[in-house]
């Protein structure tokens, strides 16, 4: 019986890996800039999508590059072409936009790229393979293209943690996160800032569409997977790196068990047909979980004045 | 010179607190709704009802309830779909079950029906504001639309999980063509919105705007946010209800969750975006200008002669669309209401230069 909860468990913190990925995306932009990035969804399609597409026609490692550039472009004309014209609006009108840039995106990345489904192959290993068979019966079954996911999960969060904390550029971020002005007035220059974030965003984005693409497919619900991000980011805190991870794994593992245990008996209850509760568990997680911790597990307190 | 404030003398309370105190005001919007009531019927043609007369009305009635709540009491939400799901299948049980029940508090009753899931899906509001609240709505979105598809009673156990309404009648008389379709739908506009009108000038209005602008300062000065934001979230989530219902009886006739999906919930968020925030005249600008672009953009390459795919064509509209939202909210954040003030304050001068 405890094997395959165990699976589940396992496949789940290996999905929350993923969910993580596209969450540390929105975390970086938000911390360095305020800004709630609604279209980081879109940017995972994007780049994935470019990846895809480019590699049809070269070798995947100049797609690879190509599409960096790509993505850094794309987060020059962000800067250039709507925050700029935002700066000084309020967080909820910089969400709209970023609501319109991810349409936008969107469609664009469908219009010249196509909008079939593409693969991007990386040359890992797709069986399932058993481990642990000494103290399970008969093993558990994962899948290792999600074990080299989540290393270079953590590879990634290592690296951007030493960016953050020992670059000249990542001290300059953090000073942009914690006060706009007083950055601005030691002589921190904004908008390179805010075009460093994007890009390094887009590329985060990159890497998870290059994940989530081996595993799914190159397709237009990969924009849709991103929204799952959103309660990962709400569990973890908005301003938080390690939170987003943390808020990945429960979320990731909550509702792979939930599917599993809760399921079978809310069918039976409610006599209804099929499952598929892991479509709204994450939120409904993240909803009560606002209700006793509003500002997430590891965000910084919210403190109002008038 | 034509459209001027002064010589209005108000002799009375009444008329001091009127909707319209300017005459032309008044008989602008008199002429407005007589033509939509007397004119559109002899020129309209039954493509024009089903594609853009009575899709505009009903999502213009999803736009004020989501005005209300997010542009009057600045409360995000991204359950619009959901909540339209709710009112239509209420209406659809409600109808289905009763079959005696007149067409009016079967509406009702979905709009009442969303009202509660509203009231219940807003509770977090009291404790999470901005973002949070954002991400909080998406819940009851994916919530409700799995509802609606997994638990059979609502659809009443058919097997495809699509509902279909029967016939349609209002005190005997068969709502079968399109123009009586419309003209009901209009009646309902109408009510609704001049409801809406003097509810956001009301007190309860200025309740809500004073959360909207700083819910601190509103709560200082003795504003109850439990019942300004879940007064917002209820008559918001209650017209969205009744558009829901609206929509599924008069527009899909036979509808599936699918058809109250996320992108709805987009769709009337950027309806309010582009009609402006805080503007009962914008919900219908909004409503119009949403449902009137993908319509020009599937003609436009017909007219042109560059045959393009269908395909390409939904493509296009999203990439219109998201171009548009960033566009108004640098140009003009307060929407196309705001290009409508500045007419009116252009008319009172014209065409003199001063």
């Amino acid at each position: 019986m405890l094997g395959p909860i165990f699976e589940t468990l396992i496949g789940g913190l290996l999905t929350g890996v993923l969910y993580s990925l596209v969450a540390l995306g929105f975390v970086l932009i938000f911390k360095a800039s305020g800004v709630f990035n609604f279209a980081q969804g879109a940017m995972v399609l994007f780049a994935a999508l470019s990846l895809a597409r480019l590699s049809e026609v070269m070798p995947f490692l100049a797609a690879l590059a190509l599409t960096v550039l790509i993505m850094i472009a794309l987060a020059y004309a962000i800067e250039f072409l709507v925050l700029r014209h935002l700066v000084n609006q309020e967080g909820i009108i910089l969400f709209m936009a970023t609501l319109g840039v991810a349409y936008f995106l969107d469609g664009f990345g469908q219009t010249i790229w196509g909008s079939d489904i593409y693969k991007i192959d990386l040359g890992l290993p797709k069986n399932p393979v058993f481990i642990l068979e000494s103290v399970f019966a008969g093993g558990l079954l994962i899948d290792p293209s999600e074990l080299i996911a989540a290393v270079i999960c953590a590879v990634l969060v290592a690296v951007l943690a030493v960016f953050f904390q020992f670059t000249r550029v990542g001290r300059a971020l953090r000073a942009v996160a914690d006060d706009h002005q007083a950055a601005q007035s030691v002589g921190i220059p904004l908008d390179h800032i805010w075009l460093m974030v994007w890009a390094v965003a887009g590329i985060v984005a990159l890497v998870a569409g290059m994940m989530w693409g081996a595993k799914l497919g190159v397709q237009f619900s990969l924009a849709l997977v991103a929204l799952k991000a959103l309660p990962v980011l709400i569990l973890g805190g908005f301003t938080s790196i390690p939170g987003a991870i943390v808020g990945g794994l429960i979320i990731g593992a909550g509702e792979k068990l939930a599917e599993v245990l809760l399921g079978p008996v809310l069918i039976r209850w409610f006599d209804l047909a099929g499952g598929g509760i892991e479509n709204w568990f994450a939120y409904m997680l993240a909803l009560m979980f606002l209700l006793f911790r509003p500002q997430g597990l590891f965000g910084e307190k919210i403190i109002e004045r008038v | 010179m034509f459209y001027r404030e002064a010589g209005h003398y108000k002799t009375s309370y009444a008329a001091d607190q009127a909707i319209f105190p300017l005459r032309l005001d008044r008989w602008f919007v008199i002429a407005v709704v007589a033509f939509a009531f007397l004119g559109m019927p002899v020129i309209a043609t039954q493509y024009v009802y089903t594609e853009v007369l009575i899709p505009v009305l009903i999502l213009s009635i999803a736009a004020i309830g989501l005005n209300l709540l997010t542009g009057y009491c600045g409360q995000v939400s991204l359950g619009t779909g959901g909540f339209m799901a709710v009112g239509a299948y209420a209406a659809y049980n409600l109808a289905l079950r009763l079959p005696e029940t007149n067409l009016i508090l079967v509406f009702l009753f979905a709009g009442v029906m969303a009202m509660l899931v509203g009231i219940l899906f807003g509770l977090p509001s009291l404790r999470i504001k901005g973002f949070y609240l954002a991400v909080a709505t998406l819940a009851a979105q994916f919530f409700l639309e799995w509802l609606f598809a997994r638990v059979k009673w609502f659809t009443n156990y058919a097997p495809s999980g699509s509902v279909a309404v029967g016939r349609i009648e209002l005190f005997g008389i068969p709502i079968d063509t399109p123009q009586k379709r419309y003209l009901l739908v209009l009646a309902i506009v109408v009510v609704l919105t001049l409801a809406a009108k003097n509810l956001v000038r009301g007190r309860i209005g200025r309740m809500w705007m004073a959360m909207r602008d700083m819910d601190i300062a509103a709560e200082i000065i003795g504003i109850r946010p439990l019942h300004a934001k879940l007064s917002a979230f209820a008559v918001s989530s209650f017209y969205i209800g009744i558009a829901g219902a609206l929509w599924g009886f008069f527009r899909l006739g036979s509808w599936e969750p699918l058809a109250f999906d996320i992108n709805r919930s987009f769709q009337v968020l950027f309806m309010i975006i582009i009609g402006g925030l805080g503007s009962i005249l914008g919900s219908f600008l909004g409503a119009a200008f949403i449902v009137l672009v993908p319509i020009f953009l599937n003609q436009l390459p017909h007219w042109i002669g560059i045959p393009v795919s269908t395909a390409t064509i939904s493509h296009i509209e999203f990439m219109v669309f998201g171009v548009m939202i960033v566009l108004f909210l640098i140009a003009e954040p307060q929407g196309l209401a705001r290009l409508w003030a500045i007419g009116k304050e252009k008319l009172r001068i014209w065409p003199f230069p001063y």
